[in-house]
């Protein structure tokens, strides 16, 4: 790549990146904790259907939880324990949902006894599908999209290019980072299970240039295998890591209004979601632990920690030496594009990538004032709208005009909201408007 | 010089002729003959184009009484006076509607279930508030106390009392559904007037669950079920739902024993107060010397 320009997409933000605290960190695995609490939709898509009861025995890796139709996944219990509870629990977006909640036995172990899936080679497409939907795969970015949903290319489409989004644009995250330095030959595996199957012309590993280890590893690795694949090393921008954006940095190609990846002939995934495709189908580990970055200035012991899924994030918090004073907020997922938390009793979920703890500090709300019509926000969002001219038809609670302003092309990544100098809460107003605008169309068709 | 403005007068003012024939003509040939009693109606409708009986606007609500698609009695905002007219002047009958009005099926404010945390948002909305984990409060299905209900409300009949819940001013209601669309915890319903045992909770939780984050949360215990006609109440998912559709075998003594005041008997036109003495520890219920007046205003 040299002195060359690096690729990237127009417009976006360049928030201060805080990588410094874990990026350097070898990933810890977290020892069992003692109760794991496991909400059975923590996927888009259809919840799953616990097929345990209270007071059964459940060994580490059992399935737990079925998938309840194509856009759903299985969920597996993360230790050997016992059910006591199918139940209502606490979500990481704050609404009581049905869920299982399991106390680990004392004797525990990271023994795993599951039989292994059969081999991927011998494998259609369907049955792929299949066995990667009995693992439990979502995409790890954060949006917990069944990974085999996105794998099934329907009919009449064409996947020419598979990118992997390794840009971990997110501020303080480097979940992503360190899997892409301690497991580059995962990753490099679960590229030949993919392309076994999806047989791309071209397979590129899109990585922002704050992450040269990451870029020289799997640069190296990648020329050892015989794999159609390149690293794109990226220019360091906010939001590069949103699907669309990647595309754009990689292919130079636009994703029209309402389409998806595969209307441009392109599939993305994330980099975390490949390294799960090899230990599912080489060691028979369904996803019941992920890397989660835990970090923020409110912490007093960094980390990037192997967690179980399902474990309290108070545990998670303990085990990293606790709370500063002066730590005001806890959120799951970047500080972006996070969600707050109001309890600490929320679990760990398959989408987390990172648990923060901010201080008063950063947090700090911002007075609003009227619009200045300096147009940053329309300088910083990346898909080219208007969030100066959506906030003011928000505050006029016109939700119509919105979604003729595009609307709902907004993926909500909060740029807008950063560089407001105003303090006007753009973004939110517009996650209010998409929420009333799609319960307006769900009543208009139930009739 | 004096020419130019002639003849410019006289082309514009022959320019002025032409169109004005053309509109003439027009106006002649493509008039659209319209149901005069269109306008009529429509004249004698409130005009508040709410919605509230499911037509978008009220000229558009005035073609269907006219064409008689629809009862004139299915405006209520409109006085009963005002239905009887209209069903006069068109011929047709004015078959009263029951009145009905929205409902918070809520009694958990400030007091009851107090936050959890606090929320900083400049998006000063339940809506808003909402997206941030739920609510801060501490039911996850309670009411959040910003009064999205109030600012929507066309015709001022909620107002937020001093622990943060909505009150609803049966008067000024119209059951025009603004207030059941903008929660966004959808917990107003709305119910025709003589329906008088309602639940005001949406807690799905059992037993000291539901009371550890709200004092006046149904906690699914049965009681009212039990005290009532077979399948008036149901307990669903821990919470007791009434089947309004068996609204006259309903009785007061559904709610004598209920621990936490979630189930009420309503009078008409009478707002529900929550019972001060509300709360007791479900063991010392069987004891509790059942006052009846204290239920109502």
């Amino acid at each position: 790549m040299g002195m060359s320009k690096l690729h990237t997409f127009s417009h976006g933000i360049h928030p201060d990146e805080y990588k410094e605290f874990t990026e350097h960190l070898p990933v810890e695995r977290m020892p069992f904790s003692d109760e794991y609490v496991l909400p059975l939709g923590q996927h888009i898509g259809a919840p799953s259907k616990a097929i345990v009861k209270k007071g059964d025995k459940v060994l580490r890796g059992q399935k737990i939880a079925e998938s309840t139709g194509f856009v759903s996944v299985a969920l597996h219990a993360p230790v050997d324990g016992t059910v006591t509870a199918v139940d209502l629990v606490e979500n990481t977006s704050g609404q009581m949902v049905p869920g299982i909640r399991i106390k680990t036995d004392a004797y525990s172990t990271q023994q795993f006894s599951q039989p292994l899936p059969p081999d991927p080679t011998t494998l259609s497409m369907k049955e792929f599908l299949a066995s990667v939907q009995e693992s439990g795969l979502v995409g790890l970015g954060g949006a917990a999209f069944p990974a085999h949903v996105k794998f099934a290319i329907p009919e009449g489409k064409t996947c020419r290019y598979i990118i992997l989004n390794g840009c971990e644009c997110e501020p303080f995250l480097t979940s992503d980072h360190r899997t892409m330095v301690e497991q580059p030959d995962a990753i490099v595996d679960g590229i030949g299970i993919l392309q076994h199957f999806i047989k791309a012309e071209k397979i590129f590993i899109g990585i922002e240039a704050n992450k040269p280890d990451a870029i020289e590893i799997l640069g190296r690795k990648i020329a050892d295998s015989t794999l159609p694949v390149e690293v794109i090393p990226l220019k360091v921008k906010y939001p590069q890591g949103a699907e669309k954006m990647l595309i754009t940095a990689v292919l130079n190609k636009e994703v029209p209004s309402g389409k998806l990846p595969l209307d441009v002939e392109s599939l993305v995934s994330n980099i975390g979601t490949i390294a799960a495709i090899s230990h599912w189908f080489r060691k028979g580990m369904p996803l019941i632990e992920r890397i989660v970055t835990v970090t923020g200035t409110a912490l007093n012991r960094p980390a990037n920690l192997l967690v179980p899924i399902g474990t309290p994030i108070r545990e998670v918090l303990d085990y990293c030496g606790g709370l500063k004073p002066g730590a005001s907020r806890i959120l799951l997922g970047g500080p972006m594009m996070g969600q707050v938390q109001k309890t600490i009793h929320t679990p760990v979920v398959k989408g987390t990538s990172g648990l923060l703890a901010l201080t008063d500090k950063e947090v700090k709300p911002m007075e609003e004032y009227s619009c200045i019509r300096c147009g940053k926000c329309i300088d910083a969002c990346p898909m080219h709208l208007n969030p100066s001219l959506l906030g003011l038809l928000a505050k006029n609670d016109l939700w119509d005009e919105m979604e003729e302003n595009y609307v709902f092309d907004c993926f909500e990544c909060g740029s807008c909201s950063f560089v407001c100098p105003s303090g006007i809460p753009l973004v939110q107003s517009f996650r209010v408007a998409k929420g009333l605008l799609r319960e307006k169309k769900a009543k208009e068709k139930a009739g | 010089m004096a020419n130019e403005v002639v003849v410019s007068l006289i082309i514009l003012t022959g320019l002025g002729l032409l169109f004005a024939a053309i509109l003439a003509v027009a106006y002649k040939k493509l008039k659209v003959e319209e149901d005069p009693r269109i306008d009529k109606v429509e004249s004698m409708l409130p005009n508040a184009n709410c919605g509230a009986c499911g037509v978008p606007g009220c000229r558009a609500f005035a073609e269907k009484v006219v064409n008689n698609e629809l009862s004139p009695s299915k405006c209520t905002v409109s006085s009963s006076d005002g239905i009887s007219n209209i069903a006069t002047y068109l011929g047709v009958s004015a078959s009263q509607e029951e009145k009905r009005y929205a409902r918070l099926l809520c009694a958990g404010g400030a007091k009851e279930s107090p936050n959890k945390a606090g929320y900083s948002g400049n998006l000063k909305t339940c809506r808003g508030a909402a997206l941030v984990s739920g609510g801060v409060k501490e039911c996850s299905w309670g009411c959040l106390g910003l009064a999205d209900c109030e600012v929507i409300c066309d015709f001022d009949a909620i107002h937020m009392n001093a622990n943060s819940l909505p009150v609803v001013d049966i008067d000024k209601c119209v059951a025009c559904g603004d207030c059941v669309d903008i929660c966004p915890k959808g917990l107003f319903v709305l119910m025709p007037v003589s329906q008088k045992l309602i639940v005001q909770c949406k807690s799905l939780l059992e037993g000291d669950e539901a009371l550890a984050r709200c004092s006046v949360a149904c906690n699914g215990c049965g009681r009212c079920a039990a005290d009532s006609p077979k399948g008036v109440i149901e307990i669903k998912s821990n919470l007791a739902v009434v089947d309004y559709s068996r609204n006259n075998e309903a009785s007061k003594t559904a709610i004598l024993r209920c621990p936490t005041s979630a189930i009420v008997w309503l009078d008409q036109d009478k707002q529900f107060v929550p019972n001060q003495k509300s709360a007791l520890p479900i063991g010392k219920v069987e004891n509790q010397n059942y006052d009846e007046d204290v239920y109502y205003q």
